[in-house]
């Protein structure tokens, strides 16, 4: 019966498109790109039209996708797409829309190396394109990084919760690693899609459903009055603040008694947690803080941790991005410095702890200002 | 327990399905699992491989430098992984096509002639269940009915009936595994 929950091995991106058809999910509109195809692939193979009548399109482009969220979700629909990294860049004029318009979407980007074409490879050098804006204007993201098969599946409806609490684009930050790669995952049972009166019940009369009697509801992003416009990116900016107080995700490990940290998401989390284990297999008092939300970011959290360790390593299959969130958090209370791999490479947890070794342990009676060196192997 | 294998060969012998195969075993015995696979451009031709990780825990990195087993089809992979097992533990290689034998002698080395024995039994595509067979006899980790049960879950329904040949194909592994020693062949590489 697809209505109970069910235990099978998948890959990330399968799960995850499973999840969508079982989170009610209305139109799912996507172009191929590897290490994602699979999403889609998997959708066009399981016809969700015959299961729930969910809408799963091919779209010419990225671009032309991204565009079809935008209309779906206008009539609040639950629409979401998905694409890999150079993907994502094609999308982030219709993302930004999407924040400015105030519409609820869910977006996926399984990172793969940049920039430019860059590799197929796991990567994750979108860190700052999916935290820092991206695309233009005064507008955040709210961003889930999972680390299992099983957050792939989970986070879909997570990600669609919060999407539409707020009405706003949520994105699910996935990699190649975790798209790819195949464990246990409990499927949640099969939900109904929302209909217009349950939309209207639980988050207001706001979508383009038809008038009917009512005032117009008019979606757009562009407000020429500059006051009305000043209005609206207040809006956003309470959402913003509202997300970081109710909204934060993250997980800690290992941290009660640690001396040294790591902070990891995604699959340099799992990757991590191995060093973790083999560091305290060696005596160091080694913990992980995994941020599940990349925004908001923990940074009460590291701030705190900041006064119990030593040090701290940021480890991410990037030149050095998230490391900059992580130093901003601690307030130069504790060295921080950057570990990872480029280019498709994935870090071994070996690696991971003879960083921890020789940029923090070893470190640790250099003044923190003095290192600052390029920490790319 | 924890078991980490890695199993590397060309493209097309199979060596994803049968990591495949064997996390499923797993799950059908409660364990936990991860399978991941390169899935690079070497894909597309050239060599592929897969780590596969059973455990009584929770997993924590799915991908790894060192392993407890690894099954080894080809040269290329020889030269990458011989390198990448633990102290002590197991290297599984067909011996065709393997022009540069192991050389460690901290582990234990296996020979199986997966290719030779799949041709004898008429299908090369059993290719992958012998060489699996022959993994099962050295760490007896999954039961054979949750092998089947597994092989059941991964493999397409019309194709079940093929269920017994595999099956075959594992007993032909388990019986034909022989442990190769490097001190024999020390002059010979």
């Amino acid at each position: 019966m697809r209505s109970m929950t069910e235990l099978k091995l998948m890959k990330g991106n399968e799960a995850l498109a499973e999840a969508a058809i079982r989170a009610g999910v209305d139109g799912y509109f996507g172009y191929p790109i590897t290490p994602q195809t699979e999403i889609i692939e998997y959708l066009m193979t399981e016809r969700p039209e015959k299961r729930t009548g969910m809408v799963v399109l091919q779209a010419e482009s990225e671009i032309a996708a991204i565009n079809m969220v935008y209309g779906a979700a206008s009539t609040g629909k639950k629409a979401m797409t998905s694409s890999s990294s150079p993907g994502i860049s094609l999308k982030l004029e219709g993302i930004s829309y999407l924040a400015g318009a105030e519409l609820p979407a869910v977006i996926v980007n399984v990172v793969r190396g940049g920039p430019g074409l860059g590799t197929i490879q796991p990567s994750q050098a979108d860190y700052f394109q999916s935290v820092k804006g991206g695309g233009h204007g005064d507008y955040k993201l709210y961003v889930l990084a999972p680390a299992s098969v099983q957050e792939m599946s989970d986070f879909v409806e997570d990600a669609f919760d919060i999407a539409f609490k707020y009405r706003a684009p949520v994105l699910i930050l996935s990699d190649g690693l975790i798209g790819q790669m195949m464990e246990k995952v409990i499927l949640k049972p099969q939900k109904q899609r929302m209909t217009n009166e349950e939309l209207i019940e639980k988050y207001g009369d706001w979508a383009v459903t038809g008038r009917k009697g009512r005032e117009r509801n008019i979606i757009t992003s562009l407000d020429l009055k500059s006051e009305k416009m000043e209005a609206r990116v207040h809006r956003l900016m309470k959402k913003y603040e509202q997300m970081e107080k109710e909204d934060l995700r993250f997980e800690k490990i290992n941290c009660d008694d640690a001396e040294y940290l790591i902070v990891a998401y995604g699959s340099s989390a799992r990757i991590s947690q191995k060093a973790v284990q083999l560091g305290r297999a060696k005596g160091i008092k080694v913990g992980l803080l995994r941020p599940i939300t990349l925004f908001p970011y923990p940074k009460q959290a590291l701030f705190e941790l900041a006064d119990q360790v030593k040090g701290i390593l940021s480890v991410e299959l990037n030149a050095g991005q998230m490391v900059e969130d992580v130093r901003l958090s601690v307030e130069h209370k504790v060295p921080v410095e950057h570990f990872g791999r480029t280019g498709g490479i994935i870090h071994t947890p070996e690696e991971i702890l003879e960083a921890l070794e020789q940029k923090i342990i070893k470190n640790g009676s250099i003044k923190h200002h003095k290192s600052r060196e390029s920490s790319i192997l | 327990m924890t078991e980490e294998i890695i199993i590397a060969g060309f493209g097309g012998q199979g060596v994803l399905s049968m990591g495949k195969i064997l996390a499923y075993s797993g799950i059908m015995q409660d364990q936990e699992v991860s399978w991941m696979p390169s899935y690079g451009p070497e894909m597309r031709g050239g060599t592929a491989n897969v780590t596969v990780i059973l455990s009584d825990e929770k997993i924590s990195s799915p991908y790894l430098k060192i392993v407890d087993t690894a099954i080894i089809l080809n040269q290329q992979s020889m030269d990458k992984f011989e390198e990448s097992i633990k102290p002590g533990g197991i290297l599984i290689y067909d011996p065709n096509g393997i022009t540069a034998h192991p050389t460690r002698t901290d582990i234990k080395i296996f020979q199986i002639e997966g290719t030779k024995l799949a041709s004898d039994m008429g299908n090369k595509k059993i290719f992958n269940m012998i060489i699996l067979g022959g993994y099962l006899k050295l760490k007896p980790i999954v039961k054979l009915e949750n092998v089947i049960e597994g092989l059941k879950k991964s493999i397409s329904e019309r194709y079940h009936d093929l269920i017994p040949l595999n099956v075959e194909a594992i007993t032909m592994g388990i019986n034909n595994i022989v442990p190769y020693k490097v001190e024999d062949h020390m002059f010979q590489n």
